[in-house]
């Protein structure tokens, strides 16, 4: 009972700001409720048991990709109420679409049957009397080490570019030039001047 | 007592927001993609359950990597747009036609 009435919250949270996501007319308010999503997901992820996705969704997400998003947001300087204006034109069309996915999925829905099979082809099955946490790592770093290391890989690929894009040169910034100092000697920088008495130099 | 049919609504309900978020705001870059976020989030929802139905770990491992490729394409997706916006000074998506495909 106590389970149904926590996924029914959950589930009505997630619903509800993944919607308020798409309709908030400010892109801040927007990036906030894709927050609150994420973590009434992880919520969800929680009671079917499955603790290691659920916080790694509230680090990954909430940490990293939703600030990431507020950064962007707060450092363009967009009008936004421009970008609003054509959307009433649009929302006809985004019905339709969204309806006739929502016909396809309920087809799915009502008429989708477990194989007899499936039980067998299963590749990992969860050990009994072993956290979500211990088992997801015995799995990990032996039969998908490959697909890890992957993962690592991809990661890099796309911080190496997100660097290589939004990197840029600038006139006019003094920075330092660590080579030309340290091919910098006396013979270039230091002068010898002989000085008359009474004149000086000019 | 709640089944694997009420994750899979839920799933599929974010998903159809998702898709219909990216239709409703054609023009703002930066909520196509959370609205891209939103669906790939779905698809976590319904790895994670099926996953936990058929007590297979294998799920849970595609969830994880779904989130590290979900991860990635919001990092080049926003450094794109910061790029573009530094060229054009504008994010719609109708400007976006320098290449003139």
């Amino acid at each position: 009972m106590l389970f149904t009435l926590i996924f029914y919250f959950f589930s009505l949270l997630v619903i509800g700001s993944g919607l308020m996501v798409v309709f908030s007319r400010n892109p801040v308010h927007a990036v906030l409720w894709l927050i609150l999503a994420f973590l009434s997901a992880a919520g969800l992820f929680v009671i079917q048991g499955a603790e290691f996705i659920a916080m790694l969704l509230i680090i990954v997400y909430v940490g990293a990709v939703a600030v990431l998003f507020l950064f962007v947001v707060m450092m363009l300087d967009v009008d936004f109420a421009t970008l609003k204006a054509g959307m009433a034109r649009y929302i006809p069309l985004g019905l339709l679409i969204g309806a006739v996915f929502v016909m396809i999925l309920g087809i799915e829905l009502s008429e989708w049957n477990s194989s007899g099979i499936a039980p067998d082809l299963r590749q990992a099955i969860e050990p009994d009397n072993v956290q979500n946490t211990e088992a997801l790592g015995n799995v990990i770093y032996t039969e998908y080490v490959f697909l890890f290391q992957i993962a690592g890989l991809i990661l890099l690929v796309a911080m190496i570019g997100a660097i290589v894009l939004t990197h840029r040169k600038r006139e006019g910034v003094k920075k330092q030039d660590v080579v030309s100092q340290m091919y910098r000697d006396s013979a270039k920088s230091v002068s010898l001047e002989d000085v008359p008495s009474g004149k000086g130099l000019s | 007592m709640i089944g694997l049919e009420h994750y899979l609504v839920v799933a599929a309900v974010l998903f159809v927001t998702g898709l219909f978020g990216i239709f409703l705001n054609r023009k703002n870059v930066i909520i196509i993609l959370m609205s891209i976020e939103l669906i790939l989030l779905a698809v976590n929802i319904n790895l994670v359950s099926f996953s936990v139905h058929l007590q297979d770990l294998v799920g849970q491992v595609f969830a994880m990597f779904v989130l590290t490729v979900a991860a990635a394409e919001a990092a080049i997706g926003l450094a794109i747009l910061v790029c573009f916006f530094r060229n054009r000074k504008s994010i719609s998506v109708d400007d976006v036609s320098l290449l003139k495909g």
